[in-house]
């Protein structure tokens, strides 16, 4: 995909958005869109002189405007409200510094760390393995919470010194049953299996064994089992990778 | 169970013409093609089952099925100016759909095949939707968003098949509007001179009511949707207000996905191929979103984008130029097939051209 650009429309929106009595400009500058995805831009930027990140949900020509409005309101206002319960939790992740659902803005925390996916081969085995037993604490601390992330990848953790990270909330489901944890532990399965094939077994297990300390082995077990369960489904088997050309 | 099994591509005599049989669900339909002309399509035959009152009833169809196929198999023939003696192959659908009427399909078409000694080609229906659209639009490498009665799913040519990137977990796109609009009372028939009765009485509405719309991950899910629509309904909610919020959570889902699936992949086109893409409300959706994300949008013409054996003979030949042939003993009919079991050897080498020439 091309490098997108900012847009003045773009700048303009967040700029205004800022709360009133402050200066917008001054308050918030952008720097550069660091990714662009199907529903959201992500802004490198500084808030109040912090490093920031700012999500913004543009609007989506094809929805009718009243139903537009108020889905991004929804899920802008669902993913601040799920980063902060998370943290509370004891998970960290990017603490959000502002948030407009109106204009369908979150502005949070940047964190300077190495995306794990992309980290994790400089790493030593017993380094990776702490890296995934973090991860697999948070997800049972989200998971008892009852707190499913929706898109639970490598890519979606992020390291940083001794911190480990889970970012992008965007996908998460506050009233998660079995299913959503299920998939929850599945879709991280997957994606060690995609990218790491060759250390996937054992990370998987640190990833289990940080779940077990915190969820206790019986529920583990449950949670396994439908992770078996929605494999079988056999639609999981080979999909969904990017194609990658001959 | 073998399903098929594949000849060496030397031991296959000259391909020219194949003649396909659909069966699935509400058609039977028989189509004649010619690969080698540039009027590829030498015969299109149907009779459509459509039930007096509610859905269809599997039972009555295969049997609505049964007493037409002679009837439609000879106006095939008669259409394209063959014998069945003429004909290379005989290509049917084997699946998904309904099981009795996938079955009268395929008792026709093993019965010519072992009468007249002719190879057997199995085809997914799935894949036959995307091939026919494929060839009529001039697509290349397409997103397909495949939505009828029966199908709403997302897939994308990936690593040697179609795979499957979003779907419904439940109910299918136009099952959701055809049972709303029964229960209501705006049908059948469904649809009248071309819109769905659903899309018409949105047309009306000027309230976005409060519905479920439910995109989990890259799937879909309507059951509840319908359910929180048709409570509206008994709450005696405004009907137009109600069709329209049904209509909006219902398709702008099935964009999103979409969507998604156009960014992940990295693909630069949409295909539109299935009944319910005839609603020109549907359409102006996706052109929007393909205008966004800069993707060419391509809508099958309907008169193919509903079920028609031509798919099946045209998707036929393809496979059978790939050596795909199933023993008459072992063609069964398969109810749920999936499109992304499916191999589909004749596009990895399309697809490498086009990457080439890319």
């Amino acid at each position: 995909m091309e490098e997108p650009t900012l847009s003045p429309i773009l700048e303009a929106e967040v700029v205004f958005s800022t709360p009133q009595g402050f200066r917008g400009r001054e308050v918030l500058v952008l720097e550069s869109i660091i990714a662009c995805g199907a529903e959201a831009l992500l802004i490198r930027g500084k808030f109040m002189g912090l490093p920031a990140i700012v999500k913004w949900r543009p609007q989506k020509p094809y929805r009718h405007p009243l139903f537009d409005k108020r889905l991004r309101y929804e899920r802008t206002l669902a993913e601040a409200k799920t980063l902060h319960r998370a943290k509370k939790l004891g998970v960290l992740v990017p603490s959000v510094f502002y948030v407009d659902p109106d204009s369908s803005i979150i502005i949070m925390e940047y964190i300077d760390g190495k995306i794990f996916k992309e980290y994790i081969n400089e790493l030593s085995i017993d380094d990776a393995c702490t890296v995934s037993r973090e991860v697999g604490k948070y997800a049972a601390l989200l998971h008892s919470d009852g707190i499913a992330h929706g898109d639970l990848t490598t890519s979606n953790v992020v390291v940083k010194g001794e911190d480990v990270y889970l970012i992008d909330f965007g996908l998460s489901v506050t009233s998660a049953d079995l299913e959503d944890v299920g998939i929850d532990v599945h879709i991280y399965l997957r994606s060690l299996e995609s990218a790491h094939y060759a250390l996937c077994k054992e990370l998987f297990e640190c990833f289990m064994q940080g779940y077990r300390a915190v969820a206790g082995s019986d529920y583990a077990e449950k949670v396994l089992r439908k992770v078996k369960e929605i494999r079988l489904r056999g639609r999981y088997v080979k999909e969904r990778r990017r194609v990658v050309e001959e | 169970m073998r399903l098929y099994r594949v000849y060496k591509e030397g031991q296959l005599k000259a391909l020219v013409k194949v003649l396909g049989i659909e069966s699935t669900a509400h058609t039977f339909g028989v189509g004649v093609v010619d690969i080698e002309k540039d009027n590829f399509i030498l015969a299109d035959a149907r009779a459509q089952y459509s039930p007096a009152v509610g859905g269809i009833h599997p039972r009555e169809a295969a049997r609505f099925m049964a007493e037409n196929a002679p009837k439609v198999l000879r106006s095939a023939l008669e259409e394209a100016k063959l014998k069945i003696r003429e004909l290379d192959a005989i290509a049917v659908a084997l699946g998904p759909g309904l099981g009795p009427c996938l079955r009268v399909g395929a008792t026709v078409a093993r019965t010519l095949a072992a009468y007249y000694e002719k190879p057997l080609v199995p085809v997914n229906h799935a894949v036959a939707h995307v091939e026919i659209g494929i060839k009529l639009t001039g697509a290349k490498d397409p997103v397909v968003v495949y939505l009828s009665g029966g199908n709403t799913l997302v897939a994308a040519f990936v690593e040697g098949r179609y795979r499957v990137f979003g779907e419904t977990l439940d109910i299918a796109l136009g099952n959701l509007l055809d049972v709303f609009a029964r229960e209501v009372g705006l049908g059948p028939p469904y649809v009248v001179k071309g819109v769905h009765v659903v899309d018409a009485c949105a047309e009306k509405g000027e309230e976005v009511l409060d519905l479920p719309y439910v995109v989990r991950g890259q799937d879909v899910a309507f059951s509840g949707l319908l359910t929180a629509a048709l409570r509206l309904f008994k709450k005696g909610k405004k009907l137009e207000d109600i069709c329209l919020t049904l209509r909006e959570m219902a398709y702008n889902a099935v964009v999103e996905v979409a969507a998604r699936c156009l960014v992940h992949t990295g693909k630069r086109e949409v295909m539109l191929v299935g009944g319910v893409t005839a609603s020109p409300y549907l359409r102006e959706k996706f052109e929007k979103m393909c205008k966004l994300y800069d993707a060419e949008l391509r809508v099958v013409p309907p008169r193919y984008a509903v079920d028609n054996g031509v798919m099946i003979a045209w998707t036929g030949a393809l496979a059978y130029s790939k050596g795909i042939v199933v023993p008459v003993e072992d063609a069964v009919i398969r109810q749920r097939w999936r499109i992304d079991e499916v191999d589909i050897p004749w596009r990895n080498q399309l697809y490498r051209r086009f990457l080439r020439q890319k």
